[in-house]
């Protein structure tokens, strides 16, 4: 589980740097495209928590990243309504969604304590990976303004995620 | 005569309200783009605060010390009355990461 768990994050700091060392910076429509698909990939697992997790806080922290990260990806497709930008898919966005559904599945062949202590570990995980490809990567290589700004006030959001998951690693045996 | 007994009364109950202590104040606190401001306020026990959210994610204002819980649903306010005095450091449940300082005095 932890080789796997690795990978997935090797992987998104693998997109980050490989994209800067060749200088090819992710379009706006990209970045969107992007944000978008990783918040809709913890809404997923999310989702999956709420019916297996069987840890009280557990499924409240699951119920909190539904409820935040809806709210972000609401905002996300107002703006690129109001700015007329279309989405666009890339390599990116396919790798992240490809290892989430992989994870979703190994995910779901593990119950009880087992099940809630994978999953937090690996929303921080997530988190963690999510939160050093805005900072090394989407946020600076954003043009627009509005793009930018909504993809700082994702990365605030995200980092509290990841110390809400931390807080609630360390208090599951 | 009347008159003047009406405005010796109104006095009374003018100078009477003025020596009753300090009304209790409101202050604002306000949580947006995942900042709250001001990270360190100033309050009395009895004054009333105003949780102002002008995030769409819902926050919570809870203390470290168990004094206080307040969740602000996004968007909204949400007003407490100060019941305790004390040096109060805060927090934001769901975003950990907000955190401020509530000094209330006696």
């Amino acid at each position: 589980m932890f080789v796997r768990l690795s990978a997935t994050v090797a992987a998104l700091s693998l997109v980050a740097s490989a994209a800067l060392a060749q200088g090819a910076k992710p379009t706006d429509p990209q970045i969107a495209h992007i944000a978008y698909t990783a918040g809709v990939i913890d809404i997923a697992a999310a989702k999956q928590a709420e019916t297996k997790a069987s840890s009280k806080d557990v499924k409240a922290f699951a119920a909190d990243m539904v409820r935040d990260h809806e709210a972000v990806n609401k905002q996300a497709l107002d703006l690129v309504k109001k700015l007329k930008v279309t989405p666009e898919d890339n390599d990116t966005s396919k790798t992240l969604s490809k290892q989430a559904a992989d994870k979703l599945a190994e995910l779901g062949k593990l119950s009880g304590a087992a099940y809630d202590k994978a999953y937090v570990a690996n929303e921080v995980a997530y988190h963690k990976a999510v939160n050093g490809a805005l900072e090394t990567l989407l946020i600076p290589s954003a043009s627009n303004a509005e793009l930018k700004s909504l993809l700082q006030t994702g990365l605030k959001i995200f980092q509290g995620h990841q110390q809400h998951a931390e807080h609630v690693a360390a208090d599951l045996k | 005569m009347r008159t003047g007994r009406y405005v010796a009364a109104v006095t009374a109950l003018v100078f009477g309200a003025m020596a009753v202590p300090a009304q209790a104040a409101t202050i604002e606190i306000v949580m947006e783009n995942l900042v709250v401001s001001p990270a360190e306020a100033s309050a009395r026990v009895g004054d009333t605060v105003e949780w102002i959210n002008r995030d769409v994610f819902a926050h919570t204002a809870t203390a470290r010390n168990g004094d206080f819980d307040v969740t602000m649903p996004p968007k909204k306010t949400v007003t407490s009355v100060l019941k305790k005095a004390g040096t109060i450091e805060y927090y934001c449940r769901f975003h950990p990461n907000m955190k401020a300082v509530l000094n209330v005095a006696p």
